[in-house]
Parts: C-alpha cells; sequence; structure tokens
C-alpha cells in the first residue's frame, strides 16, 4: 500500500469439483491494480476471466473455490475474511456490474427499491436521503429518476445496464468490478457507455477492473490491459503496448481478429484451433498447440512470466531474448 | 385496475358456461329424482303423490318446456333455490349443503393452506441450504409419501391410531354423543376428530410443494440477480426471502390456487375413509342416491370455487409478478 496499490492479487487458484476430478479455470494469477486505475482483461470465452472476477469479489459458489492464493484489497486478504466481514466491505468500497442487466436485476422490485435495499444495508441514511442519493446516481448515468419506480422488464437494455452502473455508483467505492457490461448492447450504445464510464471513473476516481472478450473495447479506454488464455495470465502490458507490438503470439492473434475502423484495410486472421480442455490441459505452454511462433522447448517447458520493459509476457521467445527469468512474478 | 376488470369479465362468462352446462348433464343420465323417490317408498305411493313429488322437483317434463326450464333453473340458480335434496329429504338443498360445507372447508381448507405454507417453507429453506440436513432427508422422504395414495394411508392410520392404539377416533366428524355448538368440548372433541384426516392430507400433500419449491429455489438461485444480490452485501435473510423466495414462489402460486379450488369438492376419498360429514362425502350420497339437485348444486360450488380460486390466483400473481400487470 502506500505507493497507490488498491488491489493485490497473488497466486490466485480456483478451481471447479467436476465427476471428472478438479478443472483448474484460473491458475496462479498474479494482478496489481493502482488506485483509480482502468484495467482490462481479455480473453476467449472459457479462459476463466469472469471466473476470475468472481474469485475476486468473493462471489464464487461451489463446486468453484479458491483454491490458494491471495486478493489484497486496501490491505485485508479477502479470501480470509468471512462471509460477515466480507459483507462490509461489500458495495461500500467495491461493486459489482454484471454482465447481463436483464438477468441481474431482480425482476419484482423496482429499480429504486433495489437501490434502497442496499443502502439501507450499508448506510444509516434516511428514506429521503435515499431517494435523494438513488435520483442523483441515476442523473449520473444520464436515466431519468422517474425510472426509479420503474420495474426492470420496463427498462431498455441500455437503461437497465446504466441503472446497474448507477447502483454500483451509489456510495462511490474505490473499486468497480464490471464483467462484460457491454455485450448485451448494440454498438452504439455499446460506445456510449464505455464513454460514460471512463468519464465518471476520471471524475470520482474509482477504478475499474474490466472483463470482456472484445479486445476493441479496451483500446481507447483501458490503462493497461492484461490477457488471458487457458486459465493463466499471459501478457500485462499498457494499452499502447497490447494494441501497438503486443509481446504475446496470442496477444497477436486476438488483435489480428479484430477489425480496426480508423487504421488500414488489413486481412483478419482467425486464431486457428480451439482453446484446451482445462481438465487436461497441454504440457508446457498452454498456448503451443495453436502458436504459429511454436519453438521445440514450448511443449516441455512451462513459461514464468518474464518481464519486458515494465510489461509481463509468458511465452518462451521472451527468455532468450535476454528477458529477465521471472522468479519474482510482479511488476512493482 | 384493467387487468382485474378483464379477469372478472373471463371469470363471468366461464361461470356461465359452467352453470349451463351443469343444468344439461344430468338431463342426459336416465331416470328422474320423483322415480327415485317413488323406488325409495317401494312403490307405496299412489299417482296424486308422485305428480305432487314431480311439480316439487321440478321433473315433471311433461309442464315445462325444455327451455323455460332452462330460464327457471337459472332465476333460482343465482338466487339460491336449488331445490329439495332426495338424500335428506325434505331438506332443501342449500340447507344441506350449507351443513356440510364449513367441515370440508375446516378440514381439507385449512390442510391445504397449512401444506401450502409448511411445504414452501420447508422447500424454500432446503433449496437455500442445498445439501443440507434438510435438503437431505425430506424431499426423498416426501417422493416416497405422495406416492402412495391418500384413502390408503388414511386406512393405515385409522388401523394404528384408531383400531390398535384406540388413542384416536375412527371416524365421522364428531362423537354422537355430543351436542353441537360453540361449546368447548364440542369444539375439542371436532379437533380431536380432524386430526387422523388433517394429517393424512397433510402428509401426502405438503411433499408436491417441498419438492417443486426446492426446485424453483435451487433455479432461482442460479440466477444473477442472486449474485447481485450477495455482492451488494445483503444480508442473507434478505436475498433468501425478497430475492430468491419472491421469485421461486411465483410458478407455485396457480398450482396452490387449483387446489384451493378443489377444497370444496373435499377430499373425497379422505372423507369417505373418515365417513367425514363434509362436502366430499355428501357428493358421493347424492351420487349414490340419483339426487340431481344435490349433486347438481355440489357441482355448480365446485366450478365456483375453482373459478374464484383462479380469480384469485391470477390477481395475487399480478400482485406478486409486475411482469404479468401488463401483459
Amino acid at each position: 500500500m502506500g505507493d497507490g496499490l488498491l488491489l493485490d492479487v497473488r497466486g490466485l487458484t480456483v478451481q471447479y469439483e467436476t465427476e471428472s476430478g478438479p478443472l483448474v479455470a484460473v491458475e496462479q494469477v498474479d494482478l496489481q491494480l493502482r488506485e483509480g486505475e482502468f484495467l482490462g482483461i481479455v480473453g476467449e470465452s472459457g479462459c476463466g476471466k469472469s471466473t476470475l472476477l468472481f474469485a475476486i469479489a468473493r462471489l464464487l459458489v461451489p463446486p468453484a473455490r479458491i483454491s490458494s492464493g491471495s486478493v489484497v484489497f486496501r490491505g485485508r486478504d479477502m479470501v480470509e475474511l468471512a462471509e460477515k466481514e466480507l459483507r462490509q466491505v461489500r458495495w461500500r468500497d467495491f461493486s459489482v456490474v454484471m454482465q447481463s442487466a436483464m438477468n441481474a436485476l431482480n425482476p419484482v422490485m423496482t429499480v429504486g427499491a433495489q437501490l434502497k435495499d442496499v443502502c439501507e444495508q450499508h448506510s444509516t441514511m434516511s428514506r429521503r436521503e435515499i431517494a435523494l442519493r438513488s435520483a442523483q446516481v441515476l442523473r449520473l448515468v444520464s436515466v431519468d429518476p422517474r425510472h426509479l419506480d420503474s420495474y426492470p422488464h420496463q427498462l431498455s437494455g441500455g437503461m437497465r445496464q446504466r441503472a446497474m452502473i448507477a447502483m454500483a455508483l451509489l456510495f462511490t467505492p474505490q473499486l468497480v468490478i464490471m464483467d462484460e457490461p457491454t455485450t448485451a448492447l448494440d454498438v452504439v450504445a455499446q460506445r456510449s457507455l464505455m464513454v460514460q464510464i471512463r468519464e465518471l471513473q476520471k471524475r470520482l476516481g474509482f477504478a475499474v477492473l474490466f472483463v470482456t472478450h472484445d479486445m476493441s473495447l479496451l483500446r481507447h479506454f483501458a490503462d493497461r490491459v492484461a490477457v488471458m488464455y487457458a486459465g493463466q495470465v499471459v501478457e500485462v502490458s499498457s494499452t499502447a503496448q497490447v494494441f501497438g507490438h503486443p509481446l504475446h503470439p496470442y496477444s497477436r492473434g486476438l488483435l489480428a481478429a479484430f477489425p480496426s475502423v480508423t487504421g488500414p484495410r488489413v486481412h483478419l486472421v482467425g486464431l486457428p484451433g480451439a482453446p484446451p480442455d482445462l481438465l487436461r490441459p497441454p504440457r508446457g505452454c498452454r498456448f503451443h498447440p495453436r502458436c504459429p511462433e511454436v519453438m521445440r522447448s514450448c511443449p516441455n517447458v512451462e513459461p514464468p512470466l518474464y518481464e519486458v520493459g515494465g510489461d509481463l509476457v509468458r511465452c518462451l521467445l521472451y527468455d532468450e531474448r535476454g528477458g529477465r527469468a521471472g522468479t519474482s512474478e510482479r511488476s512493482s | 385496475m384493467r387487468f382485474v376488470l378483464r379477469r372478472l369479465g373471463f371469470f363471468m362468462v366461464t361461470l356461465w358456461a359452467a352453470v349451463t352446462i351443469n343444468f344439461l348433464i344430468p338431463r342426459l343420465i336416465p331416470g328422474n329424482p320423483a322415480l327415485a323417490m317413488l323406488a325409495r317408498y317401494r312403490g307405496r305411493v299412489n299417482p296424486q303423490a308422485l305428480h305432487a313429488l314431480e311439480i316439487d322437483f321440478g321433473v315433471g317434463v311433461a309442464h315445462q318446456s325444455f327451455i323455460s326450464s332452462y330460464f327457471g333453473y337459472l332465476a333460482n340458480t343465482f338466487t339460491g333455490h336449488l331445490g329439495i335434496s332426495l338424500t335428506f329429504f325434505p331438506e332443501p338443498v342449500s340447507k344441506a349443503v350449507l351443513q356440510a360445507l364449513p367441515w370440508t372447508l375446516g378440514l381439507v381448507g385449512t390442510t391445504t393452506v397449512l401444506a401450502f405454507l409448511l411445504g414452501t417453507l420447508i422447500g424454500l429453506i432446503g433449496g437455500w441450504r442445498r445439501g443440507g440436513v434438510l435438503d437431505s432427508v425430506l424431499p426423498p422422504v416426501f417422493i416416497v409419501i405422495s406416492a402412495f395414495p391418500y384413502f390408503w394411508i388414511g386406512l393405515v392410520a385409522i388401523l394404528v391410531f384408531g383400531v390398535i392404539l384406540k388413542w384416536l377416533p375412527l371416524g365421522s366428524g364428531y362423537s354422537v354423543t355430543d351436542t353441537i355448538g360453540w361449546s368447548w368440548q364440542f369444539v375439542g372433541d371436532v379437533l380431536v376428530h380432524s386430526i387422523l384426516p388433517a394429517a393424512t392430507i397433510l402428509i401426502t400433500a405438503i411433499g408436491g410443494w417441498i419438492l417443486t419449491m426446492r426446485n424453483n429455489m435451487v433455479t432461482v438461485l442460479a440466477e444473477d440477480y442472486v449474485r447481485m444480490a450477495r455482492a451488494k452485501g445483503l444480508r442473507p435473510w434478505t436475498i433468501m426471502w425478497t430475492y430468491a423466495g419472491r421469485n421461486a414462489i411465483l410458478p407455485n402460486l396457480v398450482g396452490f390456487a387449483m387446489s384451493l379450488g378443489f377444497v370444496v369438492s373435499g377430499a373425497i376419498l379422505v372423507e369417505y375413509v373418515f365417513n367425514y360429514p363434509g362436502v366430499g362425502w355428501m357428493l358421493l350420497q347424492s351420487v349414490l342416491n340419483d339426487d340431481y339437485a344435490l349433486m347438481q348444486a355440489l357441482f355448480l360450488l365446485i366450478t365456483f370455487a375453482v373459478l374464484v380460486a383462479i380469480l384469485v390466483a391470477d390477481v395475487l400473481t399480478a400482485i406478486l409478478d409486475p411482469r404479468v400487470r401488463e401483459s
């Protein structure tokens, strides 16, 4: 702490107990988030990014469980906290915006009632104060406060998502965790929501952990990007680095699969193959069966995270280029 | 409001249809109550008396056209003139039914509501603590119990508690030595008599509610809004009731209303097994005695009760589920 470090995830491993044995969905993940920072986490479906997010927020339900690692948030290890202690921290200090606002809002309660119950849980605000604060946060996300009396099904998808974000900002927490908040929206609504999130973030100063499978969303909004593959973080770089000169072959593959609206016309390339079965992950580097730059050692040696000019990458390419072998897998 | 009015309109139309069908069906059955009465007195009735009876029952085909008897029937039905019962001759049907109704409402009504409330509560907690003690013990037990026919359970209960242990009376709603009235002694006696039939209905009916509620609960608990409620740091109690429970109970409301509607028809077999003086027992008697007027009145009552129950369920669902109100 002290250096503005808000969230420090170390060696976080999440397992799903399945009938065919434990499935490691998130393996030894290290992530650091500074105050007010926007960190994007990107990866294919099933790479464990949502599981990672829920593990950090301590929202996993059986059969998923954190098997090792720590999540230090503002000096306290969240993994160690009992459910009761967690409740004190929840929403006041960090809030969560879920993937589909359609299902993340209780269909039988008005938006106002869903803002109210959380206010009553975490504060001693009077009814009037709650009503005022609720109207205030809705205005923050450009939703008419009269929708406090609306039920979720009466709102459009974009409005529901905004209402969710409004809810997340009730106590102006230091961290807002977002799980693909824009996937259910069309491109135009997506962009306007992203602009708004970024603007609010700058104004209110909260940090954002933003999970998405759509890499292009992060280009103009994230400070840093973490790329996940098969349960592991394979690259953590500044946004400029990831989009300009991605270090990991997988990041390059991801980037090549997205079109650029403004840039030169390029041929889009898909990544061949499919993500590995996490019950039987490939030996060595998990990406080697799909990697265009695979080397002889890749199937045998599991690469650590190498530090390359302040960025982190899990690829043996950087072993030979003289990158410091990552005995310590940290950037600070 | 428009929702309620529309439902009410639908209710009226269905009721009219039911009343009309109720008029037609007995007239398709051969025989008539006057002849049945005649049979009862083994022919020792002279023709004038028979004619008088026919007029009394309003069945003399000779002096009324089908149509006019239909309108006469409609008018009488809505003014509560349901004819004279053959079984309880010369009591009017309405009086006989009103005597049986409280017994059934008291026994079957209370147990149905109780079964729903208890079953829903157990299912709610079982689903909430999935894999807990409650959840691993009760559902399998009740699956087995629900598979037994309830009259069989009733017979076993009578055998064990009435015949062998002699703890509880064998049947009937009260002891023959009682004076009927609002005395402590009588009420206590009625309660003692109701234990076996009530328990029989309760254990056979509750299983379904436990199982469906538990399954609804498990489904709802996987919803994002429940995870969201946890993320909000709400108390588990609040999450269980207002987030999970309130959504999980919605699919069960209609089923509950239907079962309420069938309270009036009584658990016929239970009332029969326990010789209970309720509507179900009366229905059986009316069929055995060719008692058209009574049968008609009872069918009408059952239909009416089911329709009212559906209406109540619709309104209740609309209150609990905002999505229903507008569609």
